[in-house]
């Protein structure tokens, strides 16, 4: 009984979120300070010196602001805890009585209220379902009681350059970045990893920059490549590559919502990829970051504005858009507005502005009015809510002829295309329209008129910037923008380590995370802005540190004491995204095309998905038309985006839908990833062609081992190669007893290869391939 | 950014692996591990390979909020926008007033979609259909639906249901999602994520698709209507299709006997141990167990999938379209199937209601493909004593209108979007059968007495489920998210 008390307390702690506090520190990291038992079983140590940003801010965010925060329409009994004078000030019908006195428990109404058990008093309010740990209590009572000191939200105060760590005895640190992180992994009495092996390194580099295996020979060459800068070799090599922009093309993809159709009800075809081919373009010649979002922001505004900083800006139209007969045309057009907002926020700022349409933002410090104020940036584009006609790309547009193609805009790939094509762009109409705060975020409420400008906390508006999306762009690059350079350079980071320093990319705001190295966070904020926004550059520099360069083997002991790996100490182990296992695939098999650019093609996919959703509509995208030949193998990122019924084997391995802006993926490991891997034909089919590759190599042995080689980037030892050669002779077994059909299993996929060696040699070698590329380690990063 | 995300957005900025573990599998249980003990990082590996648990889920919620009347929900969605005018909302007053105009009075400015605003004139219209009254209470049924009547008795009619949205795509999204924008998880992924799966070799979550006869070409579905949104990927819906593949890439590839597929399995498992010892990676691991629950899934599929040890008593309860493989009638048995396996929210969807023109013969075709079906399925469940603790509902995204769209002639007329009300039926565990909820005025225009909104509904789904709509909630991008947003009652004079 006792213990089912116990239980229900525990699993309501745990939905409500305020298990944090909880059991972490529990586990191993009790450090200074006096220790306080919670209602659970777990030990809470209570700092010496309880810090706003890091101790209560989030406290007080998640459990109190949704009524005593920055919307000024909810807050409930006059008090709002956001901010310090609001929380000294006097509260009550007669002013007599004080949420916070700093430094003095007893007149603090908040501890009173925090501490009550009359169901009436106690707050959280029993209502909210939220409530305080007793630790939580103990550190709001212990702030208040060292002086209830506030400090502003460090994203929002603009980075400062941190001095670089002086460390003793460093033997290890490449850069500047080391120093950062042995300083922090010295305070925990951590030590780094040895580097990793040659081998994992390459392959890491590899998947990290270009999204590509190294070939067994690539690796070869490395290893034995003794010359002092032989890694920086193979980095500068691997940025100079059009895979490494149709990688970074990738990622934008998911940034910038990118699909193939409108995404609403019968889901028609578009034309945008005359603009990814300008993202590849874009990264192709390493165009710096700054100028890379002005051009999509604002590319039609520029005072020397091309074709191609129009076509740019094709960037703010891969929202989604209705062809619903029977909507109101206005309530979808403000949907689009919305979404540039919104994306304008979660790519660039880091922060959630959805959350203050319908109300003032109840975390952070953006009104409706600044959400609207913002909005109307994007609020001027001559556009239809409703497209008339589904066929037709809708305005405003450019087009794309032929002759352009092979001109100013080269990059353009119109191989395949016979006639002009359209595509989505940004015009402003001469007159600005009005815009208005929209009551609950509806479309027909309008609310105060307003005009474009942006949230007073995180920077005003420079009086001499125009206020239109150039202005916005230049207030974005600003010196003073506190979060632009961090936001960015974190999702580089997040791309090279596995994660953000700020472990919530998407939202820097008080609900997100805090950064686990600030110094470093903010070092390489300044460094990025101060030397160009240079995006190889910034990528070559995470790449050449020693903490990139670690082994990811986790010891016992360090996965008990950092299982997250949040202190660095090792690398992460990472499993390959949805693009890069097919596009590894592919490449082994020696099948990828490379070519670069282009409508996007259509590969194998399972029968009948499109069909079995379809109402009949949708054109082009009623049915999936297979492509055929070359087209089945270009890179993913050249796969036919449906919004409404996204490439399946994809979304199984966490590929972003493309509904929204999306800056980071989940991880998961399901059982539906093993039929992919087990089942797709495109994958059998790869095994096949790389086990006929693989038949260079004379021996059995040899064979084996190339296959083993150019998947997981190093030789099997010899009992790997003792349980893939028994596979091999248990499967020409199966195939003398009937149990393998090798005319059946051959005949998977389109490719033919060209056999030297008998059927039943190659089935069993294929499915010895199969398996390989199965092997967690193949679809690792290393 | 999932589960493992959001968990990881906590106050002090700890690490979520101490207590969830990278692969963010067996949540629940492997939190709750944790929560008693500090030890849980090792036992995650063992909680994957020790638990038969193939799908790997474990509710969030270890015990329910409070008692609950169900297990599990079937839910047969009608995709369109079902007139309630021709099947369970009886207005003689229509067919009195057949062709004068819809009086400002009941209209009052109420919004239109864009498919009448245009029109000159709103001509009122009652059903072609005749009602009788059925069961105990006397429920007014139409004679388009003659084994739905027959189990009166065991249905709640709801007449008043309500919803936001006026377009298919933001309504059918509002009623699977909570929000008619794209983006949240679906219920059924809500339900897998609060409560697990209680069955060893299926999904929690299954989505079953029929096309309708009444307009064969008409609305399409999209696959996030079942997607987990912001959840972990495990509490996405599972199509089971009448295909090849009744599952996506379930079948081995040709040519090879389940004994290779073992045996690749068998390797595979041998060398991910091998790097596992040398990496340390509790992925590894769980990436072994997770073959292992694919190679099961492989044969519980297709077993539940295989109706053909039906008896024929079966068959006939069903119809004649429960031998053709992905009919509604066949779903509908499926469904039957799949909650004797015990899985948790079975999610079927018949399109083809949308009849916004000849809408007499379209539904008369519509009605037939669901009506004897859906009363099977209920009786069926009955007989095997699964419908205490299954939840039935019988449902679309909104209503029609009481005025023709288009032209009105003796025998043909159309209807358009009517969100204001709308009817479906629920049967089942903690549902009052027999009884009619909710009124309409004369006009069927508005909502008289009890109305309920699509949150109150979703609520009431969670309440019999033993979940307090309030209190499921997940944490994404620094809000808590729940089903019902931030609405919502439970219908209580709806239960038993």
């Amino acid at each position: 009984m006792v213990l089912q008390t116990k239980l229900n307390v525990l699993v309501r702690q745990f939905l409500i979120g305020s298990f944090s506090a909880l059991i972490l520190i529990g586990c191993g990291q009790k450090k200074g300070g006096y220790i306080a038992q919670d209602e659970g079983e777990s030990v809470v140590a209570i700092p010496d010196s309880v810090d706003f940003s890091l101790h209560i801010k989030p406290i007080l965010s998640d459990r109190c602001f949704a009524c005593h925060g920055p919307d000024k329409n909810a807050i409930e009994g006059g008090l709002s805890l956001h901010k310090a004078e609001d929380a000294y000030a006097a509260i009550g019908e007669n002013k007599d009585r004080y949420a916070i006195v700093p430094g003095d428990l007893n007149k603090s109404e908040l501890v009173n209220r925090i501490l009550s058990e009359d169901p009436n008093l106690v707050m959280p309010p029993l209502e909210s379902n939220l409530t305080l740990s007793t630790s939580e209590k103990e550190l709001l009572k212990k702030w208040i009681e060292q002086g209830a000191v506030y400090k502003k939200h460090w994203a929002f105060v603009p980075p400062e350059s941190p001095s670089i760590p002086n460390i003793d005895n460093d033997s290890w640190s490449q850069n500047e970045i080391d120093k950062f992180v042995l300083q922090k992994l010295g305070d925990q009495g951590f030590t780094p990893s040895e580097q990793a092996s040659k081998e994992q390194l390459i392959r890491r580099a590899f998947f990290s920059i270009v999204g590509l295996p190294p070939s067994a020979e690539q690796v070869t060459d490395f290893v034995n490549n003794t010359t002092p800068n032989a890694y920086e070799q193979v980095i500068d090599s691997l940025l100079g590559t059009s895979d490494y922009a149709e990688y970074m093309a990738a990622d934008w993809m998911d940034v910038a919502r990118y699909a193939d159709t409108h995404g609403y009800q019968d889901d028609f075809e578009r034309i945008m990829w005359p603009w990814r081919d300008w993202v590849i373009h874009a990264f192709n010649k390493n165009m710096p970051y700054d100028e890379f979002v002005t051009y999509q922001l604002a590319g039609d505004m520029l005072p020397n504005a091309s074709k191609e900083s129009i076509l740019a800006t094709g960037f703010n139209r891969n929202h989604k858009i209705t062809a619903e007969g029977g909507v109101i045309p206005e309530e979808y057009r403000i949907e689009y507005v919305e979404d540039r907002t919104n994306t304008f926020g979660t790519a660039f700022l880091g922060l959630t502005l959805e959350c203050s349409r319908c109300h003032d933002h109840k975390y952070d410090p953006v009104s409706q009015e600044e959400h609207f104020q913002l909005f109307s940036f994007f609020n001027n584009v001559d556009e239809d809510g409703l497209m008339a006609n589904a066929q037709v790309i809708p305005k405003p547009y450019i087009n794309i002829s032929k002759e352009e193609a092979n001109g100013v805009l080269d990059f353009v790939n119109m191989t395949n295309t016979t006639k002009d094509v359209k595509v989505m762009v940004m015009q402003d109409m001469s007159k600005p329209r009005d815009a208005f705060v929209l009551n609950r975020g509806a479309y027909d409420q309008l609310g105060d008129q307003v005009h474009a400008d942006t949230p007073e906390a995180i920077m005003p508006f420079p009086e001499d910037l125009p206020k239109n999306r150039l202005g916005l762009a230049k207030w974005l690059f600003h010196d003073d923008n506190p979060l632009t350079a961090r936001v960015s350079v974190n999702r580089i980071w997040q791309r090279m380590f596995g994660k953000g320093l700020v472990e919530s990319s998407y939202d820097f705001g008080n609900q997100g995370a805090l950064p686990s190295h600030p110094k470093l966070l903010d070092y390489l904020a300044i460094k990025y802005r101060t030397e160009g926004w240079d995006m190889k550059k910034m990528i070559k520099y995470m790449a050449m540190s020693a903490t990139f360069q670690q082994s990811s083997a986790i010891s016992d002991e360090m996965r008990e004491k950092d299982p997250e790996n949040t202190y660095l100490a090792r690398a992460t182990r990472l499993r390959l995204g949805a693009e890069m296992i097919r596009d590894q695939a592919l490449k082994l098999s020696g099948l990828l095309n490379p070519e670069i650019g282009g409508p996007s093609v259509k590969p194998y996919q399972p029968d009948g998905i499109w069909e079995e959703t379809t109402g009949g509509g949708g054109g082009s995208t009623a049915r999936y038309i297979q492509s055929e030949g070359k087209d089945l193998y270009r890179k993913s990122l050249y796969t036919f985006w449906k919004r409404t019924v996204p490439p399946p084997s994809m979304m199984t391995f966490d590929a972003a839908s493309r509904d929204l802006c999306t800056v980071k993926r989940q991880e998961t490991n399901t059982p539906l990833q093993a039929l992919v891997l087990l089942n797709d034909p495109q994958l059998i089919e790869a095994a096949r062609a790389m086990a006929s590759k693989a038949l260079v190599e004379d021996s059995l042995q040899g064979q084996i081992g190339y296959i083993f080689q150019n998947a997981t980037s190093r030789r099997p030892d010899t009992a790997e190669m003792d349980v893939l050669q028994k596979f091999y002779e248990d499967a020409l077994a199966k195939i003398e007893s009937g149990e393998i059909i090798p005319e059946e299993y051959l005949a998977i996929g389109e490719y033919e290869p060209e056999i030297s060696v008998s059927q039943e040699t190659l089935t069993a070698l294929s499915l010895t391939a199969q398996t390989i590329f199965n092997l967690d380690e193949t679809i690792t990063r290393g | 950014m999932g589960e493992k995300k959001i968990l990881a957005d906590n106050a002090l900025n700890m690490n979520r692996r101490a207590f969830l573990g990278k692969s963010a599998l067996g949540i629940g249980g492997a939190a709750l591990g944790t929560l008693l003990g500090c030890n849980f990082y090792q036992k995650e590996g063992e909680l994957l390979t020790k638990t038969d648990n193939p799908m790997g889920i474990k509710g969030i919620l270890h015990s329910p909020h409070h008692a609950a009347k169900i297990k599990r929900v079937i839910y047969l969605f009608q995709s369109g926008g079902p007139s309630q005018f021709e099947l369970f909302d009886y207005k003689p007053l229509l067919n009195q007033r057949r062709g004068e105009d819809l009086p400002e009075s009941i209209r009052n400015g109420q919004r239109l979609t864009g498919m009448t605003s245009g029109q000159d004139s709103f001509p009122l219209v009652g059903s072609l259909y005749d009602f009788k009254q059925y069961g105990k209470n006397g429920t007014w049924i139409s004679d388009l639906l003659p084994y739905t009547a027959k189990m009166a008795d065991d249905i709640c009619v709801i007449n008043s249901m309500f919803t936001e949205a006026i377009n298919h795509d933001p309504a059918v999204t509002f009623f699977q999602t909570g929000s008619q924008q794209p983006g949240r998880p679906s219920i059924g992924s809500w339900l897998s994520y609060g409560l697990g799966s209680e069955n060893q070799n299926l999904p929690a979550f299954t989505v079953l698709l029929s096309r309708g006869s009444g307009r064969p070409n008409g609305q399409p579905l999209y696959t996030r209507l079942w997607g987990n949104g912001f959840l972990h990927s495990l509490h996405q819906g599972v199509q089971f299709r009448a295909a090849k593949d009744p599952v996506l890439y379930l079948n081995d590839p040709q040519g090879i006997s389940k004994s290779t597929k073992r045996a690749i399995l068998d390797n595979l498992a041998e060398l991910n141990e091998k790097q596992y010892q040398e990496f340390g990676d509790e992925e590894i691991q769980s990436r072994i167990a997770q073959y292992e629950m694919a190679y099961r899934m492989q044969t519980s599929v297709p077993e539940v999938m295989n109706t053909e040890k039906e008896p024929d008593y079966i068959y006939k309860m069903y119809g004649a379209d429960a031998k053709i493989p992905g009919t509604y009638a066949a779903n509908c048995l499926l469904a039957r199937r799949l909650a004797e396996q015990d899985v948790r929210f079975i999610q079927l969807y018949h399109m083809g209601w949308d009849q916004h023109a000849n809408l007499p013969s379209a539904i008369e075709k519509q009605a037939k493909d669901v009506d004897q079906a859906s009363a099977a399925l209920v009786a069926d469940l009955k007989q095997r004593g699964l419908l205490d603790d299954t939840l039935v509902i019988w449902g679309g995204e909104f209503g029609r209108t009481n005025y023709s769209q288009g032209i009105l002639t003796d025998t043909n007329y159309g209807r358009d979007h009517h969100p204001r009300c709308f009817s479906m039926w629920l049967a089942g565990g903690g549902i009052k059968p027999g009884i009619v909820y909710g009124k309409t005025d004369d006009f069927g225009y508005n909502i008289v007495e009890n109305p309920v909104h699509v949150h109150d509904f979703q609520a009431t789904l969670l309440h019999l489920l033993g979940i307090d709509h309030e209190r499921l909630t997940y944490k994404y991008q620094g809000r808590r998210f729940r089903l019902t947003d931030v609405e919502g009652h439970v219908v209580k004079d709806i239960l038993a």
